[in-house]
């Protein structure tokens, strides 16, 4: 019997023939992703008592989300961080400035076909859009894994999920999972390995690849997953001298649910405050008074959404009283989007720029609002006090929109700029 | 404590409890010592269940127990008020993994459609089965590592006997 891409990389790793959807296996990780929580999974696994990390090589840590430090208290964090580092020998160590974890795994080359990765970040599942199986986990999980080399995972049920039409101009990868979470629910692919398939994702470059891994953990998804292609390989290429072995999932694989979307239609999407499956179509919220508009985070802060946004605000001014923030997601794409000329641009249009990392995303600086403010983001998150403040409010949608929204002060259509 | 057979009397409830009803937001920004956070187990949910739970009872519940935020105190309020097990059609999957980690048994299965709240059921983790007045279930045995996570009473206790750390 066939076996969906998440059976056949847990049964590889657990060195069994198969695995079936509901069964335990544990499983040695490629990779464990931490950041600034690091040092509280650093006193867990002291607690345990063990002296050394079992497999340093497998430690991937990015200093990613505050900042450089906002107080001391983050400043102390940082140190514990780096002290531990030193002693346990981690070489992929990522201090300040390089970028959100999620992007410096895979520009570093962590991130592979065919992996197991596990992080201590509920948006690990972002790494699926490199043919990965990568899942988020616990802090007292991960003190274990720094412990043991293994981690338990139960196999998934799978979903499969075809996407196909013609994406019509002024809609993006954002706008189609925005829509997928509206259908499905905030649980609605809870514990599941999604895969990702059909012409339209085949067609997607490999950061928009992202933002649907990304946002799979809005559905309560375990993983999510993207199949290997020669525009996954081109992107590795020069990244890893590791030998990777892609993995598929069979053609008669057994899923629980096949889901087919045709995007001819669909309209730029927006979820309003304050869950991220509170979706609609732009049309129902043109015209909502916005203070701050912010294109970056884990989410869409790479090239192709400050190009985007170029191309709206290239040459123009951004409305009175409104702010735009802009956070490339790494040193990387910080230095991509100066050489194409994009943080000129932008930053003449009148926005500001923050370091890499995930700045105003969880609230913690940068970017913080005031009660009553409205914020429209390109971020995964719009929970009540997301960013810092519980009585403000924020709207998710794609960099286009934002772009456009922080143009008029105002939530408008993208497709009238495009 | 830990048994591979376990009967217990059942408390029954609905789809989608959130941690929120199950250990309230505001109890979590300090340490509270177990008995405290026992007394708070489902305070916004039902508040019977604090005051009348025995050790050895059962949760049965429906879809999505345990959605929401992943505090890993809505596992250990549970725990600290004795609860034995917990069964529900489904779970949230931070909650699912949190409750193996923190020792406390979890089975996922439909026995909610036929128990009711002060009825008795068996959960067999040998045998893979739970037993309620008018069903009986089949769930696929947990593997020999996570139930020795449960036998341990966690896996940070598990972790340390695996490595031989006293």
């Amino acid at each position: 019997m066939g076996q969906t891409f998440a059976e056949k990389i847990l049964a590889g790793k657990a060195g069994l023939d198969e695995v079936e959807p509901g069964q335990i296996v544990t499983v040695p990780p490629d990779k464990l992703l931490t950041h600034d929580n690091t040092a509280a999974i650093a006193k867990i696994f002291r607690e345990i008592g063990v002296e050394r990390v079992a497999r340093p090589e497998t430690n991937v840590i990015v200093l990613d989300h505050v900042v450089p430090a906002a107080t001391e208290g983050h400043a102390t964090n940082h140190q514990q961080i780096r002290r531990f580092v030193a002693e346990q020998g981690i070489a992929n160590f990522y201090d300040v400035g390089e970028g959100i974890c999620h992007q410096v795994m895979p520009e570093k080359g962590h991130a592979l076909p065919g992996s197991l990765i596990v992080g201590s970040d509920s948006h690990t599942p972002t790494h699926g859009a490199f043919g990965a199986f990568a899942a988020g986990i616990g802090r007292t999980e991960a003190a274990a894994v720094m412990a043991t080399g293994h981690i338990w995972l139960m196999v998934p049920y799978s979903f499969r999920i075809v996407i196909s039409g013609q994406v019509p101009k002024g809609v993006s990868a954002k706008d189609i999972i925005l829509h997928i979470i509206g259908d499905l629910g905030a649980d609605g692919a809870d514990y599941r390995s999604v895969e990702f398939a059909g012409p339209v994702v085949s067609e997607m470059s490999v950061a928009s690849r992202m933002v649907l891994c990304n946002m799979v953990a809005e559905m309560g998804a375990k993983a999510g997953v993207v199949e290997p292609d020669s525009k996954t390989r081109d992107w590795l290429r020069g990244r890893t001298t590791v030998e990777y072995e892609e993995v598929f999932a069979d053609p008669d694989a057994r899923y629980e649910r096949v889901l087919e979307y045709d995007v001819n239609a669909l309209e730029p999407q927006v979820a309003r405050p304050h869950t991220v499956d509170n979706v609609v179509p732009i049309s129902a919220v043109v015209g909502t008074r916005i203070d701050q508009a912010f294109i970056g985070t884990c989410t869409n802060g790479r090239v192709e959404d400050f190009e985007v946004a170029a191309r709206i605000l290239r040459g123009k001014k951004i409305a009175p009283n409104t702010r735009l923030l802009l956070l490339p997601a790494s040193r990387e794409v910080l230095l991509a989007a100066m050489a194409e000329g994009l943080v000129t641009d932008l930053v003449t249009a009148g926005a500001v720029i923050l370091n890499p990392g995930c700045g105003p995303c969880l609230g913690a600086h940068q970017g913080v609002m005031a009660p009553g403010e409205v914020t429209i983001s390109t971020a995964n998150r719009n929970f009540k006090g997301r960013m810092g403040c519980k009585d403000a409010e924020i709207y998710l949608a794609s960099p286009a929109t934002v772009a456009a929204s922080a143009l008029r002060g105002e939530i408008v259509d993208p497709r009238e700029f495009l | 404590m830990w048994k591979k057979v376990h009967t217990g009397r059942v408390w029954k409830y609905g789809d989608d409890v959130n941690t929120d009803v199950i250990y309230p937001g505001k109890y979590t920004y300090t340490e509270l010592p177990p008995e405290e956070m026992a007394r708070h187990a489902l305070e916004d949910l039902d508040p019977r269940f604090a005051k009348e739970v025995k050790a050895g009872d059962i949760v049965v519940a429906g879809r999505n127990w345990g959605c929401g935020s992943s505090r890993e105190q809505a596992v250990t309020c549970l725990k600290h008020a004795g609860v034995g097990a917990l069964i529900a059609k489904s779970f949230a999957r931070i909650y699912f993994r949190n409750a193996i980690n923190q020792g406390l048994p979890i089975v996922q299965c439909p026995a909610v459609e036929s128990v009711e709240s002060g009825e008795e059921a068996t959960v067999d983790f040998s045998a893979g089965k739970v037993i309620t007045p008018r069903g009986e279930y089949s769930f696929p045995p947990l593997s020999d590592f996570v139930m020795g996570i449960l036998e341990d009473g966690g896996l940070i206790p598990h972790v340390r006997r695996q490595l031989g750390i006293e």
